[in-house]
């Protein structure tokens, strides 16, 4: 039996059809209903809806032997798990963004507002610039409107929020999209079945291209 | 002694003491706190770089031990053509992966260190997998060489954070990034294919030393580790613990401290690793000791995870008196059913949160 923890949402579904391609078919799962967990004995498989934050913490304590998580979140939390396949889809970017006319000329601490404070503090370190991290949890385009902060470091879809905000990306950190994750003690237990699962999935990724 | 009161973990501590002593490893016996200095110049050994520290009555910094391979080597010294085998049993103090706090752990372990002959790599990688086999039916001991990918490395790039980047990519099987690192460090497409493909061999010893030949054409120096691999497998092929052996190369550790065959142990139902260890020559250098080293943990409170099924009860059978109860009475009915093999709990009234399968009445009331 694969478990295989999902992150709840339009992604999750798109990749659940990739695992039903994959021979990895749960109907029941897409009938409307407030179930979590649902499982196809037949197909050998259980799937449970988990926020997508959540995942890699699925994964990583072995609840999941594969997950689908964002590489945002992997980048933020550093769970130990294996990384097997770039799954193409929930593209987007994190990035930098500030006000249309603010300029940061080096001279004092920078105040950046974030969810994901990690990521933020590496990509600052990497540049030996100081930083001053405010932590928020949502919301966090008001930061620089509200003189929170001067810039933020979030992720970036369509860039509409930021627009609407009067905010534009100053720089990109790097590129997002959701990847396969496998607890790294069901990859030794479980390996011919993941490398069936991961070949099927990279086969769709390639066909998608 | 009647293991069946024994947790796992406990288990584990006499099988293991008992293999390790009969392959001639001798106890040691760490000293709970240790310089804190001993610790930072080596932070990046350690699992966790986060340490406990005190101030001790002469204003020295102390730290509650993290790690015991440190002690050993600092209390050893060297002596030509010998080897110092010991084994142990310690509680060390850091911060556990899984939860972020400062933890307990309780591991056991063995370390070699002295003047290494292939042998003594063969003896501890066996010891090692005996280790997972003593504690659980189903285990799986994956091995790494250090000097593969560093080989690899040395031919491609000597820009420290590129090699971090493909070392990390390496360690999560994850190619897709593997291949981005190499794209934007400027790596040749051809030698990209080649840590791609590196990346996807791992399996049973015979499979992975096949496909390893080709990357000795391009990387010279890989065939040193090659054939030590060769040399390890055709070993382990003489034990009962060869089919659960896999060479694995995302297992990796610091390659400042580690320059040989490094190994990871795993037990169904634990979702991490429970076996840890390697050739560590390179720590022993910076630590001034002239002498090779090779030896592994076993974190003893990870096997709490092991399935087990759980009594029914607490007690076989609570024995109930009270105060006419000549105590007599009470010592002959305890005694009789000690003598049969069973649990008992003497006790004045019925315990709330007591399981017991039958209950021996002694009251005048119950007699009655």
């Amino acid at each position: 039996m694969i478990n295989i923890a999902l992150p709840k949402g339009r992604l999750g579904e798109k990749v659940y059809a990739m695992f039903a391609e994959a021979g990895y078919e749960c109907p029941s799962l897409l009938e409307p209903s407030r179930k979590l967990i649902f499982e196809n004995p037949e197909a050998g498989v259980r799937y449970f809806w988990v926020k997508p934050s959540d995942v890699a913490i699925y994964v990583e304590r072995g609840a999941a032997d594969l997950g689908v998580a964002g590489k945002d979140i992997l980048l933020e939390y550093e769970p130990d798990v294996f990384e097997l396949l770039d799954l193409d889809l929930g593209k987007c970017r994190m990035a930098v963004a500030a006000k249309k006319d603010f300029y940061d000329d080096g001279s004092r601490t920078l105040k950046v507002a974030t969810k994901f404070s990690n990521i933020a503090a590496r990509h600052y370190a990497s540049k030996c610039r100081e930083i001053d991290i405010i932590h928020l949890n949502g919301s966090i385009e008001i930061a620089p409107i509200l003189g929170l902060s001067d810039v933020i470091v979030d992720i970036v879809e369509t860039g509409k929020t930021l627009v609407e905000n009067d905010l534009e990306v100053k720089e990109t950190i790097l590129p997002i999209s959701a990847r396969l994750i496998c607890n790294k003690a069901a990859f030794r237990f479980k390996t011919a079945e993941i490398e069936r699962i991961t070949s099927y999935m990279k086969a769709q990724v390639e066909t998608h291209d | 002694m009647n293991n069946t009161y024994l947790k796992p973990e406990e288990r584990a501590v006499f099988a293991l003491r008992s293999l390790y002593r009969g392959y001639g490893y001798l106890p040691f016996k760490m000293s709970k706190f240790e310089e804190y200095d001993l610790y930072v110049r080596n932070k990046d050994f350690l699992v966790s770089d986060r340490i406990i520290t005190f101030t001790d009555v002469e204003g020295k910094l102390l730290a509650l031990a993290p790690d015991v391979t440190l002690s050993i080597i600092k209390n050893g010294e060297d002596r030509a053509g010998e080897k110092q085998k010991v084994c142990y049993n310690e509680n060390v103090y850091r911060v556990s992966g899984s939860t972020h706090r400062f933890k307990e752990i309780l591991q056991t372990g063995l370390e070699c260190i002295g003047d290494l002959d292939s042998y003594d790599v063969c003896e501890v990688v066996t010891l090692a997998a005996a280790s997972l086999a003593t504690v659980s039916d189903s285990y799986a001991l994956d091995i790494s060489h250090m000097g593969i990918l560093s080989a690899m490395l040395d031919e491609i790039t000597a820009d420290g954070d590129v090699r971090r980047e493909i070392a990390r990519c390496v360690s999560e099987k994850n190619t897709h990034d593997l291949a981005r690192v190499c794209a934007e460090a400027g790596v040749s497409p051809e030698d990209t294919d080649n840590l791609c493909g590196f990346v996807g061999i791992y399996g049973d010893m015979d499979t992975v030393l096949a496909r390893l030949s080709p990357l000795a054409r391009r990387f010279e120096a890989v065939s040193v580790a090659i054939s030590e691999l060769t040399s390890l497998r055709d070993h382990l092929k003489s034990t009962p613990y060869a089919d659960r052996v896999r060479f694995d190369f995302s297992i990796m550790n610091d390659m400042s401290y580690y320059n040989g065959v490094v190994f990871c142990g795993y037990l169904d139902g634990i979702c991490e690793c429970v076996l840890s260890g390697g050739q560590y020559n390179k720590l022993m250098k910076r630590m001034g000791r002239k002498a090779g080293a090779i030896g592994f943990a076993l974190y003893l409170d990870l096997l709490e995870g092991l399935a087990q099924s759980a009594p029914a009860y607490d007690v076989d059978t609570l024995v109930l008196y009270d105060a006419a109860t000549p105590t007599e009475a009470v010592s002959q009915a305890v005694a009789a059913l000690r003598s049969q093999g069973k649990s008992v709990s003497a006790q004045r009234a019925i315990p709330e949160k007591l399981r017991y399968a039958t209950l021996c009445d002694l009251r005048k009331e119950g007699a009655k």
